[in-house]
């Protein structure tokens, strides 16, 4: 007998199965089908073989599977499908707990350990799962003398701006939850909005150290977003729009990073700065100011910032892929949907299935955002890396770093852009 | 209730500038003290260290014990540095109760006191990077010091812990083939600590932050009775291997490592410097020690020292360390009482936060190479 079930008995074993089957047919009969039809209630329906659909016509597919397929591309043609799943949060937090795996594991090589090893079996992949699992279920204390409004709607508004953020990056051509004409300017306008999430959280903690730390990151995010939005303007004189994803359209035949390096290297450092990532980390400088503004946040709260802050990494780097390594645009390495399968439906034997809906996504659609993914965990790797190489620097360093040398630089990527825009080289009407 | 107060009980004029942080005792960048910090904005006005949250009553356990059993407790206060903190207290000892060490016991000896500063110095290196933000620098001191805590391993028999030293020589002979593995381990770690320069020493990040930063002038460091690197770093060549050689330290080639800046940067890199001549003295011991022999002498079953006392002292990982033994012809002493380099290193704590900023503090505070827990004692 195995020691990890010393009294196994196959009959108990069937009934649980039974049981858990019972349980599951319940629960989807009386919660998930009443969900669905209010779901598909909300849901513009489209128009199958002359027909409109409706949640009642809907549901055929049970009986229909061929009718799958449409129902699935109609709920990803709706703003939830594009708010909750593929360009917005979900497809962000996915990257985002991708990037904390990442950072673990590659940390720990870097510093000759293991990492998460033992959740999950494969590398402790599952050990983000149990660390969420640990913070949903610890106590959330929150200081006596705390403004508790505040402290309580503090990181849920972090998480909220950090998913508005998410929301202005376009991941593929068409991909992008809002697509505003005004796009870098809402940018900016969210980033302007992290400081104010920060000091208000410290503040309202009534407690020193979040004092402190909220007081450090005011200052290096506002000293830091005015080389940040200065380093981005060489992008736009050259390309001649806000839109973010016409921005990344103008990048067909060559990424900015070619023509704005100073711009790169200038909006890199900046944002290590906003993300607050080592050698920036002040506002969390564990031996100085215990965790910064993060002292007085205890179980699910801290797991809100924590999402936040990888939400924002994420974003992040996801503007810079979309400003200077020229977005989704990349060779084409995707093979085209076969054609014949659409026409003539698959030959499996003596029957021929005809799939009505094919393809899901375009060619254009994958490659793009595989190159889009590519570039993106490319950047976050960078950003990653200096937190294995440098130790942190001081408020002053900081200070002197921001106001001197990265304004300065900024000004110099721009009157790049102003040279190359009247060379008439690059920008509306260049000749490349 | 309008009795005068005495002047340490008075309540104090509190400026509303002026904030009060009690950082420690359960503050990460404090270790097992408070530093009570009080800041302007961003810049330090006053400090006052406030050690004492570990004190274990050392010396008073030291005189209810004969002087043998006072050897595993004495080593309590930096087991990381067991034999150098023990060290003292064997050579007193010895001269109190009239022993003649053998020679390759004192080899030994000395073997084991460079390996255990060795140790004592990556885990002091691991919470300097760490308190500076650098977690590569916590994680490769923490791993490679296992090379050395594996040697003393093997000579001792415990990893940490090693109540190694005793009155008269050492408690065991060297196991067979030691020197080989020995200097295998040593030059490994030699090359491992050179590459510490390329990613924490020679960062140009460290060294705009902690250069300049807390500068602890010659004279003051003479004045305020520092010891160790923290003297050393100020330009004082002031070394008791070299000044006052105990054991077979005469005998060796090493040098001492003086640096003139004086700032946290020169503090934090004169134990960096100090380790590779550690790994030369004990290439040099290995060469020089006598191949076979004694090393230790039989004592009498309850020894009594002579009416006497005696005060020795040694290099430790953090500077002079002293053991002053009194006796009076019992099989306990009478007095134990060490003095310890780390608490003089303290001494200069509140003179060089004041004015500067509060990130510095934790540089500042680490480079003068304290540790609390023997402080406390």
């Amino acid at each position: 007998m195995s020691v990890i079930a010393p009294k196994f008995k196959f009959s108990e074993f069937v009934k649980s199965i039974l049981d858990n089957l019972f349980w599951a047919i319940l629960l989807l009969s009386l919660i998930g089908i009443p969900l669905t039809q209010i779901i598909l209630f909300y849901i513009e329906m489209p128009v199958i073989n002359g027909e409109l659909l409706t949640p009642f016509l809907a549901l055929t597919w049970i009986a229909d599977p061929s009718r799958t397929l449409p129902i699935i591309k109609a709920f990803m043609t709706t703003d939830l499908f594009r708010i909750a799943a593929f360009p917005g949060f979900g497809f962000a937090a996915l990257l985002a707990a991708g990037t904390i795996f990442v950072e673990r594991k590659m940390l720990a090589k870097l510093q000759l350990r293991v990492g998460p090893f033992y959740c999950g079996k494969i590398e402790g992949i599952l050990q983000l799962m149990g660390d969420g699992l640990k913070l949903i279920s610890k106590e959330i204390i929150i200081p006596a003398k705390a403004d508790k409004p505040i402290f309580w709607a503090a990181p849920v508004i972090f998480v909220g701006a950090a998913a508005a953020f998410v929301a202005l990056i376009p991941v593929a051509p068409g991909w992008v939850v809002a697509d505003v004409d005004v796009g870098l300017l809402a940018v900016f306008a969210v980033i302007g909005f992290f400081p104010i999430i920060t000091i208000l959280s410290s503040w309202s903690a009534n407690s020193k150290f979040p004092f402190i730390g909220g007081i450090r990151a005011l200052h290096q995010m506002v000293s830091f977003e005015i080389p940040l939005i200065l380093s981005l303007l060489g992008v736009v004189i050259l390309t001649g729009t806000l839109n973010l994803s016409e921005i990344a359209a103008s990048q067909s035949s060559f990424p900015w990073i070619i023509f704005l390096p100073i711009g790169a290297i200038v909006f890199f450092i900046t944002m290590l700065a906003e993300l607050e990532r080592i050698p920036f980390d002040l506002p969390e400088a564990e031996s100085e100011i215990v965790a910064g503004w993060l002292t007085e946040f205890s179980g699910m709260m801290y797991g809100l910032v924590q999402l936040g802050t990888y939400l924002k990494l994420y974003a992040f780097a996801a503007l810079f892929v979309v400003l200077f390594l020229g977005g989704w645009n990349g060779p084409m390495i995707w093979p085209p949907f076969p054609e014949e399968i659409i026409t003539k439906g698959i030959e499996a034997g003596p029957i021929t299935v005809m799939i009505p809906g094919l393809p899901v996504f375009s060619q254009e659609m994958i490659n793009g955002v595989i190159w889009f993914v590519l570039k993106t965990v490319g950047v976050i790797f960078f950003i990653l890396l200096p937190r294995g190489v440098f130790p942190r620097i001081r408020i002053d360093m900081l200070l002197s770093l921001g106001w001197y040398k990265l304004i300065g630089l900024a000004f110099v990527n721009i009157f790049i852009a102003l040279g190359l825009l009247y060379a008439g080289v690059l920008g509306p009407g260049g000749i490349l | 209730m309008t009795a005068e107060l005495p002047p340490g009980l008075a309540l104090q004029k509190v400026d509303e500038r002026i904030m009060t942080l009690n950082v420690g005792p359960q503050h990460p960048g404090s270790g097992h003290m408070r530093i009570i910090v009080q800041i302007d904005g961003d810049f330090i006005v006053a400090c006052d260290p406030d050690p004492g949250y570990v004190h274990r009553g050392e010396e008073k356990m030291a005189e209810y014990r004969n002087y043998i059993t006072n050897i595993p407790h004495l080593e309590r206060p930096v087991i990381h540095d067991s034999c150098n903190v023990l060290y003292p207290y064997v050579l007193g000892a010895e001269e109190l109760l009239g022993i003649e060490v053998p020679e390759r016991a004192k080899y030994i000896r000395v073997i084991a006191s460079e390996l255990n500063r060795c140790i004592y110095t990556m885990y002091w290196l691991a919470i300097y990077g760490i308190f500076l933000g650098h977690s590569t620098m916590f994680m490769w001191p923490a791993g490679d010091r296992e090379f050395l805590i594996d040697l003393m391993e093997k000579m001792s028999g415990a990893r940490v812990t090693h109540a190694h030293f005793v009155p008269g020589g050492v408690r065991n002979d060297l196991p067979p083939n030691f020197e080989d593995v020995c200097l295998r381990q040593v030059n490994y770690f030699e090359k491992r600590i050179k590459e510490y320069g390329a990613v924490f020493y020679d960062n140009p990040i460290l060294i705009s932050r902690t250069e300049k930063t807390g500068v602890l002038s010659r004279q003051d460091a003479i004045r305020l009775g520092t010891t160790g690197s923290v003297l050393r770093a100020s330009g004082v060549d002031y070394d008791l291997r070299k000044k006052e050689p105990y054991d077979v330290y005469d005998e060796l080639d090493f040098q001492t490592n003086v640096l003139k800046e004086g700032d946290s940067y020169a503090r934090s890199k004169v134990p960096w410097l100090d380790m590779m001549e550690s790994c030369r003295i004990i290439r040099h011991a290995l060469e020089k020690m006598p191949k076979s022999g004694s090393v230790r002498v039989k004592l009498k079953p309850n020894p009594k020292g002579a009416i006497d006392s005696v005060y020795k002292r040694v290099e430790s990982g953090r500077g002079s360390l002293g053991c002053y033994i009194v006796s009076d012809k019992k099989p306990e002493p009478y007095r134990v009482k060490l003095s310890v380099g780390s608490f003089r290193n303290l001494i200069a704590l509140p003179y060089l936060l004041k004015g500067e900023k509060l990130g510095n503090m934790p540089s500042v505070y680490w480079s003068l190479n304290y540790w609390p827990v023997e402080a406390d004692r």
